[in-house]
């Protein structure tokens, strides 16, 4: 899967507070969940974002609480793909159940917000602004998730089989 | 090679007789969380799979402790959509109401948690029950979905670090310095994927709330887990509670250990996280001057018995500043009913003091004391992060309860020898 966008830039330790504040999680609808998603550090992002960008951020991203509304409001901006230094251990676990692809890349200081970004999901392979850089490799238990088309499809093929 | 008390107990319920840092494993599961919030992603997933049922109706808990007294009419909604699955299901741990507290603090009170056991949670801070020897972690709703309908789940097996804990303790400082200590030393990824092993003669001293509050912030330092090892104060704890049997797992002598850290803890001091990550870590010492709005004592990693009677104990026969709220949360109706039987629902109206009703309320901004634009609080909660307590430009400065009491009466962040 090859993906193509325009990169927005967040630091480190971005919490899932910011990417969904609490107050709106008594919502479910991801429209609504994507229409706040990184209010607190900046409330243009669902405004200004296109489907198909793609976020770049430092260290442990998705820090913070459960909540699985923090992927679900990225992916409501049809946002792809988060790639970052490390990334927090429930977010990730989160982000692949919920069709959020992850990368794990130390991309932040060679791009620029607004640049034009290039990634082979499959092979890791990341282009933007001359550099070529190659993500850590998806753990092979995750892609093997991925090609069930994920636990939930996972599951449900168990209950009916 | 020999395994860790969360290896082994990883290792117990895949049905291995060994496992490594690394591996993932397919495990069982003693016990299945979710809440408020949780939950209704959780059962949207349920019908998605088409599920029949839950695997065990007596291991899935529902603790509807966050949005509650429900706060608004989408809240309402929410806990109903839960009430009426667990009415369904035949759910025995549904806790709504006057039957509910702090889900962390109210599952091992209720007995629902003990050693050796494997606990997952739609809740970052279920590895709360770490201190009571089980492997407890958080999850998001879906693996949530799989574990209430399988009663399992897949784990990559953590590494661990080792905190051995020594010295004896300073009057007034407890658990919660000692845990904001250590993520200030390490750094909120500084355990990232990692079990946090505590260990020692300090650890010992401590009492069981104590260690509560100390496997509730693993996740603040990155953490899968926190874990302690079975001694006779957790033992005296499951007596009371629990009246399921245990097992009480130790780590090996030639046990595998990323990092292993000596601390003293005479030397912590008051330790409090100033906005806006929870390794933030100063001494109250250094921060005398900053006025404080809102002073909460509460929540999952601090709304115990201990804290309650500490605060009491600073609280009694004094004033919370004016212009200074002050807002106490017993975490569980038992909590809540000791409290008032031992007087210091007295000593707290005396001060001026507001009770809430057990609830997360202001912890996560939900509702029950949110902060303006530009408010500062102390809190004795587990996060600080830009906005979590109400406006993006408001404050949260993590504390300990003597620290959060001595505050209240001063209006300003202070230590309890500068109030008494």
């Amino acid at each position: 899967m090859i993906l193509q966008g325009k990169i927005w830039k967040f630091g480190d330790n971005i919490d899932t507070d910011i990417i969904i504040p609490a107050k709106y999680l008594a919502h479910t609808d991801p429209k609504v969940l994507g229409e706040h998603c990184m209010e607190p550090l900046a409330p243009d992002f669902p405004k200004k974002v296109k489907a198909g960008d793609i976020i770049v951020s430092g260290t442990n991203f998705g820090c913070g609480s459960s909540r699985e509304h923090a992927p679900i409001a990225i992916t409501a901006l049809g946002i792809p793909l988060v790639i970052a230094k490390t990334f927090a251990r429930i977010f990730y676990r989160n982000a692949f159940n919920k069709g959020l692809a992850l990368l794990e890349a130390d991309i932040y200081d060679l791009v620029h917000d607004g640049d034009e970004i290039d990634v082979d999901v499959a092979t890791g392979i990341i282009r933007c602004g001359g550099n070529e850089v190659k993500a850590k490799p998806i753990p092979p238990f995750m892609v093997e998730l991925i090609n069930e088309g994920g636990l939930i499809n996972y599951l449900k093929k168990k209950l009916e089989g | 090679m020999g395994m860790t008390i969360t290896e082994k107990i990883l290792a117990a319920h895949a049905d291995k007789s060994f496992v490594e840092a690394g591996e993932i494993v397919d495990a069982r599961i003693d016990l299945a969380m979710a809440n408020d919030i949780t939950a209704p992603l959780s059962l949207e997933e349920f019908e998605k799979v088409g599920a029949r049922t839950v695997f065990d109706p007596e291991k899935v808990v529902f603790v509807l402790d966050h949005f509650t007294p429900n706060k608004d009419i989408l809240s309402a909604e929410n806990c109903k959509k839960i009430r009426e699955f667990s009415k369904k299901h035949n759910i025995v741990n549904f806790f709504e109401g006057g039957q509910c507290g702090i889900e962390h603090a109210l599952l091992p009170e209720k007995g629902l948690v003990v050693a050796g056991d494997l606990v997952i949670g739609a809740d970052s801070h279920t590895c709360t029950y770490g201190a009571l020897g089980a492997f407890s972690t958080g999850v998001g709703s879906t693996d949530l979905t799989y574990g209430m309908v399988t009663g399992r789940i897949w784990l990559k097996v953590p590494d661990s670090i080792k905190f051995h804990c020594h010295g004896k303790w300073p009057k007034w400082i407890t658990g919660k310095e000692l845990v904001l200590y250590i993520i200030g030393m390490i750094g909120v990824d500084g355990a990232l994927y990692s079990a946090m092993e505590y260990t020692g003669e300090a650890i010992a001293a401590l009492s069981m709330d104590s260690r509560f509050s100390i496997a509730n912030m693993a996740i603040e330092a990155g953490g899968k887990n926190g874990i302690f090892h079975v001694d006779d104060k957790t033992k005296a704890y499951m007596k009371e509670h629990a009246a399921r049997p245990y097992k009480a797992y130790e780590s090996d002598t030639d046990a595998s250990y990323r990092d292993v850290f000596e601390i003293d803890v005479a030397k912590i001091g008051f330790s409090v996280a100033c906005p806006s990550l929870p390794s933030n870590v100063k001494d109250a010492g250094e921060l005398g001057k900053i006025d404080i709005d809102q002073v909460v004592i509460g929540s999952c990693t601090n709304g115990r018995l201990e804290d309650l009677e500490m605060a009491a104990s600073i609280l009694k026969g004094k004033k919370v500043a004016k212009y200074t709220r002050c807002i106490i949360i017993p975490a569980t109706p038992a909590i809540y009913g000791e409290a008032m039987r031992r007087g210091y629902f007295q000593t707290f109206l005396d001060a001026g003091c507001i009770i809430s009703p057990p609830t997360c309320g202001p912890c996560l901004g939900g509702h029950m004391g949110i902060l303006a634009k530009g408010e500062r609080a102390v809190a004795t909660t587990n996060r600080n992060f830009i906005g979590r307590m109400g406006h993006p430009e408001s404050e949260v400065y993590l504390a300990g309860p003597a620290v959060a009491a001595a505050t209240a009466i001063k209006g300003k962040i202070a230590r309890p020898e500068e109030v008494i």
